[in-house]
């Protein structure tokens, strides 16, 4: 399991666009580097993120090599109800891990 | 001595006006100008149709030190609403190993048009941000970027 990071605030008020920012433990090898050996280190990173709302996607994107390693990523929801927040990640070598928070909308 | 010493200012002057016109031609490079596979991969994900200049926000900082993890922020002026929202965001680049760097897919519920991200530079080079909306109109904005360190393309380290 690697480390995630995600930061959603505590009590939102009813409405209220919050923030969420996100950040997986990830070497996010490219497969365009040279190991010690000189042959290719074959490509290792996380391809997908999404993020649902009580199981509603709200949110999801795709990664390309060029993003940096621990692949951090924010954006924006609107808080509408108490309930929960899933994060998943996807990525090469079967990669997949998934996180919930809990909201509480005031 | 006067007779002399016009001619030369006067070239002076062209020049400097050369100069001028150069700085303000790099600076304002509209998004048409650039190279092939980097157009060709918008033009990709605008299924062709025409991208223009505006409405989005691409945040980044214009002198890089290190290539290997850039902030990165793209927002687009929408009221995010069911009729009028931004569909999509795509960002690409123009000469790391693949145009390609991020895409993201927005809904209605998303509140705000904005994502922040950290991405890799191998080099000093133009940043391109592709919003989609939802009526279907794709909107850009390009950004040079300066890199001092490059991200690590070579070798373990």
């Amino acid at each position: 399991m690697a480390r995630a990071l995600i930061d959603v605030p505590k009590s939102p008020r009813r409405g209220e666009i919050i923030e969420i920012r996100t950040l997986i433990a990830h070497p996010m090898e490219t497969g365009y580097r040279a190991g010690g050996d000189g042959r290719k280190l074959p490509r290792d990173i996380v391809r997908r993120f999404s993020c649902r709302y009580d199981g509603e996607l709200v949110f999801s994107a795709e990664f390309f090599p060029a993003v940096a390693a621990n692949p951090y990523c924010a954006f924006h929801t609107v808080a509408t109800a108490s309930g929960t927040l899933t994060f998943t990640w996807e990525g090469d070598n079967g990669f997949t891990q998934t996180e919930a928070v809990a909201i509480t909308v005031t | 001595m006067t007779a002399t010493a016009e001619p030369i200012s006067r070239r002076r002057r062209q020049v400097l006006a050369a100069g001028a016109g150069l700085a303000a031609a790099v600076l304002v490079r509209p998004v048409a100008a650039t190279p092939d596979e980097l157009a060709a991969a918008i033009a990709a994900f605008a299924g062709g149709a025409p991208v223009r200049p505006g409405k989005v926000k691409l945040t980044v900082a214009a002198l890089v030190d290190n290539g290997n993890t850039v902030p990165v922020t793209v927002s687009v002026e929408s009221p995010m609403t069911p009729a009028d929202h931004v569909a999509a965001i795509a960002l690409f680049n123009e000469r790391n190993p693949e145009r390609d760097v991020a895409r993201f897919k927005l809904t209605p519920r998303a509140g705000r048009a904005s994502v922040s991200t950290r991405i890799r530079l191998a080099t000093s080079q133009q940043l391109v941000a592709v919003a989609q909306l939802s009526d279907g109109t794709y909107w850009s904005q390009s950004a040079e970027v300066v890199v001092v360190l490059a991200a690590c393309i070579e070798g373990e380290s």
